[in-house]
């Protein structure tokens, strides 16, 4: 082959074809092999989730596991009904996002729209910051600063509830939201916007009607990253809401949720291979199934309703 | 040219008097004098940085969205300076449109683009804003090709359809002016006639300053033209003194193609 290439003009000069071939080739196989390694975890996790459940499922039938409404797999008379979990799961997550998409939403309004450059820099890092809290911490705010504090307008909210660990949750997640909401209306043209402004529009009509449509499908993704960071919180819940696996859509009780179970069960010594010890992994797919439910249920409506730009 | 129009109260719509523009403290137009005749249309020339689009958008205050920009002068729209810092910059954009050198549809239905204009002045009666929409259509010369699907996304529209869209959007607030910023620079040379055409037309119903990288295109369309150079106005007279006698030789040698 090489022998065979025509020498077009003397004055370029350029690596053999062949030896750039094979660069190209490898830098090619290296970042393959990067993509990859990301989506063989994700597999291998699903795998031992999978592996495992499985062999919890053989002993106890999953309809049972869906149905049942008791949750005590370490007491003497075993139940295995995982609702109780879900529901917690559900509560919390219903308060954290009932929080965080509207304040998360506003928040990215004004910084994308209203907030002068200026304001902006010192603003997005500080909301920024809430993220980078370790959860242990947002965990002892709510069960000792915010449970209290509820507990002065509703005197019958237990110490343990899932109003205050799901409001607690709701602040951590405002700076995934806003923070990926204003990037997604940052992004939308300065033509859409002098297009509203040249009609006459205010600020905040054209907030509202062109700019914030437009970055609908950017504001979705971030709506649901809120949903699954909700939804796979664990500290917050496990040290606010309680540990005790109870059936109820209250949110003023408390409640274990699906992480706050695997969390509790995992600090005692569980023999490896037992039913107890599959019941984490059970609990766990249930986990990643509803993330998954969420991602697909988000994709399909950001297609929906997306505006094209 | 003027005197076609004698019911017209005063034969100048807008009137640009000693306007001076800043970027924070770089002067980008300088002592600016210019008079905009109703029911005309007025182009703007010159070579590429010489101030005729930010000319143009200090008609409608687009310069107030961002920070650092200062004017000084006036403009005149029917005798009251726009420029004023007590007038609303809103109330002269609902006045005087504008159409964009890159077609800009919002990401929304055809219909619900040319109903904008209606929606933010807080027009909600679906009968009155159906009718208007039909009537922009129309005057855009746009309606016989979308009327079957009024509630697609404007973006299936071609270029010369979009930016005849973007006409019927301005047009369906009743302004009085239109203000064309390069209008046709992004398209091909059919959907340019067809928006020259359209721009010949709408002069019967508004006064219109448009800005052109083209002076076949001032010379087609425009009664009046102003040719710009870094930033001043060199010469304004009617389009064909400018294109056949302009006084200036700056401006014979940019319309002969000397330079620009």
């Amino acid at each position: 082959m090489s022998e065979k290439y025509l020498k077009l003009s003397p004055t370029i000069h350029l690596a053999p074809r062949i030896i750039r071939n094979l660069r190209e080739r490898i830098v090619e196989l290296l970042l393959l092999g990067a993509a990859i390694s990301s989506i063989a975890t994700t597999i291998g996790i699903l795998g031992i989730l999978i592996y495992e459940s499985f062999s919890f499922f053989q002993q106890v039938s999953i309809i049972k596991f869906l149905t049942d409404t008791e949750w005590s797999p370490l007491f003497e008379n075993p139940r295995y009904g995982v609702v109780p979990l879900v529901s917690g799961t559900l509560v919390t997550t219903v308060v954290a996002l009932s929080l965080a998409i509207p304040l998360g939403t506003i928040a990215a309004i004004y910084l994308s729209e209203f907030a002068s450059p200026k304001l902006r820099e010192i603003a997005k890092p500080c909301l920024e910051i809430l993220a980078g809290i370790p959860t242990v911490v947002y965990g002892y705010f709510a069960y000792l600063f915010v449970t209290p504090l509820l507990q002065i307008p509703l005197p019958d909210l237990p110490g343990s509830n899932m109003l205050s660990a799901g409001l607690v949750m709701g602040i951590m997640i405002i700076p995934y939201v806003s923070s990926i909401s204003e990037d997604a209306m940052r992004a939308v043209p300065v033509h859409l916007r002098e297009g509203s402004y040249a009609m006459g529009a205010t600020r905040l009509q054209t907030a509202l009607r062109v700019v914030f449509p437009a970055a609908i499908s950017g504001i979705s993704a971030a709506y649901i990253l809120g949903i699954s960071r909700a939804v796979g919180e664990t500290m917050i819940v496990a040290i606010a809401a309680g540990l005790q696996p109870i059936l109820t859509w209250n949110p003023m009780e408390e409640a274990a949720t699906i992480t706050a179970y695997i969390v509790g069960v995992t600090q005692g010594d569980l023999p490896h291979g037992s039913l107890e010890y599959q019941t984490i992994f059970a609990a766990g797919l249930v986990l990643v199934l509803m993330t998954l439910v969420f991602n697909i249920l988000g994709h399909f409506l950001t297609k929906r309703y997306r505006e094209v730009y | 040219m003027v005197e076609n129009h004698p019911s017209q109260a005063s034969k100048f719509k807008c009137e640009v008097k000693n306007l001076n523009f800043y970027y924070g403290s770089v002067r980008v137009l300088k002592d600016i004098n210019l008079s905009v005749f109703s029911h005309q249309v007025t182009a703007l020339i010159g070579p590429s940085g010489c101030g005729k689009t930010t000319l143009l958008r200090c008609f409608n205050r687009m310069h107030d969205l961002y920070p650092g920009n200062r004017y000084t002068g006036e403009i005149e729209l029917d005798k009251i300076n726009i420029l004023a810092p007590w007038i609303d910059p809103i109330e002269v954009r609902m006045r005087i449109g504008m159409v964009f050198q890159k077609p800009n549809p919002f990401p929304k239905s055809i219909y619900e683009n040319v109903a904008y204009g209606l929606r933010v002045r807080g027009q909600s009666q679906r009968s009155a804003i159906d009718e208007t929409v039909e009537q922009a259509l129309r005057n855009a010369a746009l309606w016989d090709e979308v009327k079957d699907r009024l509630y697609d996304l404007a973006f299936n529209l071609s270029g010369g359809q979009q930016q005849r869209l973007c006409i019927a959007r301005a047009l369906a607030t009743n302004p009085e002016m239109i203000l064309f910023d390069e209008p046709t620079s992004a398209l091909d040379p059919i959907a340019t006639a067809s928006i020259e055409e359209l721009i010949t037309q709408l002069k019967e119903k508004v006064t219109i300053l448009i800005v052109t990288h083209s002076m076949q295109q001032a010379a087609r369309i425009s009664d009046r033209t102003a040719f710009m150079y870094l930033g001043e106005i060199i010469e304004f007279d009617r389009t064909q003194t400018i294109f056949s006698d302009p006084t200036h030789r700056k401006t014979q040698d940019y319309v002969n193609g000397r330079f620009g």
